[in-house]
């Protein structure tokens, strides 16, 4: 098989986008999927959400933020690089004319919500989009989403762009002025999913979440990203990604992705000291 | 020289003991605890075949090895000879002889070991194998002329390694698809290195992909191409599937979905498959603490409870319903665990898993029980004791109490049967699927069971897609074997010349 990777460009901030050749899986891509990537013999594999395909091109796009070891290591590789990727996994995105879709994003989770806001769109749907970030420049992907809504607010922490605050005032703000939307898709940090299905809970808003969690295999097989969905442990990497958001245990699921936190700071420190040794030795 | 030995002779011979590392010194690391027999155990050992008229063992064999005739190979010092008797029958001899249960098959049924102990078929079986393999003389089998078929294999665990070779040499061009980024199945996600180094895993697929056999890693057939696809667009004429049982099975106790709290799967593919005991070495971290409790008592389970002694666990306590007797692991596992320290809780039940504010396991709460009358699986079923909870400290639970179909590719192909479990329903005799064409085998079709027994469905699964590709009648496996024979297909395995100087060197 043998993946390439064609492009990398920082996109922002500790952001890059890969522009990967992967034919079959280009061709098969349903909004809402995602890869298993493997980037060399002693890395981990991590699941990572398609932000775009192009079947004509044999290509996919993945939108990686770099915030631990392996995630900062892959942002050391060039184009023409192999990759090890396998996929499509997880099911698709339930597409139909549900009419407005209020599509809200948060930090890296605005690359997976893009296809899904395009699917919707091309499904006949209005697509009201509203956008989180930290900083201005966070805000990854603006001009595509811009491509695919109808109308976009953003929201940063520090107000340097859109409205200051959280896409949950935006949400409240929206709901006010034009009534409810048919559904909400959520994707971005847990505790954002969190707060916008429970902002809909009582307006009984239908609310799709896309969950992220560790997984070994993607394939259904460790049971590692297990998560309590209306009670029930519901394994992400088949059963998901998405899922009900008023049935998602958020509070488990929040404590799950933490299971290899001081594993994760041990590599992240690791290679960061190395990497900087490497750099200082480079330069003398 | 041979030494020709009566039966009596034979009879007082006593069984070979298997050289293992002691104890002490294995837990240390993830070498492979037994040695093997040198040449002199194995003549020996082999001696103690009396060479049965009506061999018992062959029949108790799931691919029907001619035992005796490799057991008197070895016993004359032709050890290449016997490895190509039992490559007739078993592409996989240095894996089987590893992992078989032989004590349920062939060893079970043994006339030696009606009056005392059975002739350690297995562990010949791994001489033979070793034997050839430390003298870097793997050969390949003859096969025949290109058919011009395509075969499609999902999955690359024993049952397809097995289907592999068998249609290669046939001639069909095989397609092996495998989900992760490494072949080998269970092989390679699941057996530790410390029971199957995974160097002679590695060294049976290079074997299969000189032979002509493609691998193709990173493809999760229902995901990545349809089983429709394949059939279609892909070109492929047949396919064989053979997923395996990657589903794992969880008690359905309160708390199991605490931090702490994983299934035998992930811990091994994590330790086997991604290295994950030379953390930070390689990337992919295992976190289980110090003091660990492995539910169930399978040779999963065994893996499990042995691997976190490797790891540096302080504990491992194994949690078993029932009694040692009724424990489904392999003897020799078993007494390996004991004799590594593993703390054997039997009739010892969990009913909830504690946990902190943080959601981390703390314990588990135990039920004691008591046996009962046999349930549906002919095993005494195991009765709680009412008030005997009591609760064990614990960092991390491990789940390993059976695993089940993986629904994956079976939800993805309209059209496939399947049965109340999610098994695939095949026709008993030829292994077709209800897709004309689609062939299925192993813990797929079976649920979770053995590496020979799936072999066993890979390789009678061949010889149904071999006539069914040539458009003949699928005459019975034994005819077929016959047939086999005739061809020289054995002939073509035996080099002549080696075998003499082997038999010189013996002299």
């Amino acid at each position: 098989m043998g993946a390439k990777i064609l492009e990398i460009d920082e996109i922002a901030p500790a952001f890059k986008r890969y522009l990967i050749h992967e034919p079959v899986i280009a061709r098969k891509h349903r909004a809402g999927q995602f890869v298993m990537i493997l980037i060399h013999d002693h890395a981990e594999r991590i699941p990572l959400t398609i932000a775009d395909s192009d079947a004509v091109r044999g290509t996919i796009t993945l939108v990686v933020q770099e915030v631990g070891k392996s995630t900062m290591e892959m942002g050391t590789m060039s184009p023409g690089d192999p990759i090890e990727v396998v996929g499509p996994l997880g099911k698709p995105t339930h597409i139909e004319n549900w009419g407005t879709c209020v599509c809200v994003g948060g930090g890296a989770g605005i690359a997976p919500l893009l296809p899904i806001a395009r699917a919707l769109r091309d499904g006949g749907n209005r697509v009201v989009s509203i956008l989180g970030g930290r900083t201005e420049e966070l805000l990854i992907l603006r001009p595509e989403m811009e491509e695919v809504s109808e109308e976009i607010h953003y929201t940063t922490d520090d107000g340097s762009f859109g409205v200051k605050g959280l896409v949950t005032h935006v949400l409240d703000t929206y709901i006010e002025n034009c009534g409810q939307p048919e559904l909400v898709i959520a994707i971005g940090p847990a505790v954002m999913m969190r707060a916008v299905a429970e902002q809909t809970r009582p307006l009984g808003i239908p609310t799709i979440v896309s969950l992220n969690t560790i997984m070994v295999d993607g394939t259904g097989m460790c049971g590692g990203c297990r998560v309590p969905v209306g009670g029930e442990p519901q394994f992400v990497c088949v059963d998901g990604p998405e899922f009900d958001g008023h049935e998602v245990d958020f509070n488990m699921l929040i404590k799950r992705q933490r299971i290899y936190l001081q594993q994760e700071e041990e590599a992240r420190r690791r290679y960061l000291a190395s990497h900087n040794c490497r750099a200082v030795a480079g330069g003398g | 020289m041979p030494r020709e030995l009566t039966k009596k002779e034979r009879l007082a011979i006593p069984r070979h003991p298997m050289p293992a590392v002691d104890p002490a010194e294995r837990v240390q690391n993830f070498e492979e605890v037994t040695i093997g027999y040198t040449e002199e155990m194995a003549v020996g050992e082999a001696e103690r075949c009396l060479e049965c008229k009506k061999p018992k063992c062959v029949d108790s064999c799931p691919v029907g090895i001619d035992i005796p005739a490799f057991v008197d190979a070895v016993a004359h010092g032709r050890f290449s000879q016997a490895l190509a008797i039992i490559k007739a029958d078993n592409t996989l001899p240095a894996i089987c002889g590893r992992v078989c249960p032989q004590e349920d098959q062939c060893e079970q049924t043994c006339v030696t070991g009606n009056k005392g102990d059975p002739v350690a078929i297995g562990r010949l079986e791994r001489f033979v194998a070793d034997y050839e393999r430390g003298r870097g003389e793997i050969r390949m089998p003859r096969c025949k002329s290109p058919s011009g078929f395509k075969v499609g294999i999902v999955g690359s665990g024993p049952a397809g390694l097995a289907c592999a070779a068998s249609l290669t040499m046939e001639g069909h061009e095989v397609t092996v698809f495998e989900a992760l980024h490494k072949p080998g199945g269970v092989l390679i996600y699941g057996i530790p290195e410390f029971r199957l180094p995974k160097a002679i895993v590695r060294d049976e697929i290079r074997s299969l992909t000189e032979m002509g056999v493609e691998f193709k890693c990173n493809f999760v057939v229902g995901a990545t191409a349809t089983v429709d696809e394949l059939m279609g667009e892909w070109g492929y004429d047949v396919l064989f599937i053979c997923t395996g049982a990657g589903l794992p099975y969880f008690m359905g106790i309160p708390g199991e979905e605490l931090i702490g709290v994983c299934s035998a799967n992930e811990f091994l593919t994590r330790v086997n498959l991604m290295r994950g005991f030379d953390f930070p070495n390689y990337d992919t971290p295992v976190a289980i603490g110090r003091r660990v409790a492995v539910v169930g008592a399978g040779n999963v389970a065994m893996d499990c409870c042995r691997t976190a002694l490797r790891l540096g666990c302080e504990k491992v306590i194994c949690l078993y319903r029932r009694t040692r007797s009724e424990a489904p692991a392999r003897i020799e596992e078993l007494e390996h665990a004991e004799e590594e320290g593993v703390d054997f809780r039997w009739l010892a039940a969990p009913v909830e898993v504690l946990g902190n504010e943080d959601g981390i396991v703390t314990g588990v709460r135990v039920q004691k029980m008591e046996l009962g009358e046999p349930d549906l699986s002919g095993r005494p079923r195991p009765v709680p004791i009412e008030g005997s909870e009591y609760v064990v400290d614990l960092d991390s639970i491990i789940v390993g109490i059976g695993q089940g179909a993986n629904p994956l590719l079976t939800q993805a192909t309209a059209g496939l049967d399947v049965d109340k479990r999610g098994c695939i329903i095949t026709e008993e005799i030829t292994q077709m699927t209800s897709i004309p064409g689609v062939f299925a085998g192993g813990d797929i079709v079976t649920g979770a069971a053995t590496v020979i027994l799936a072999m066993g469905a890979g390789k009678l699964a061949a010889h149904s897609i071999d006539c069914y590709l040539r458009g003949v009648p699928m005459v019975a496996e034994e005819e077929a074997k016959d047939d086999a024979e005739n061809d020289a297909g054995l002939a073509a395995l035996i080099p002549s010349e080696l075998e003499t100087r082997t038999q010189n060197g013996a002299m």
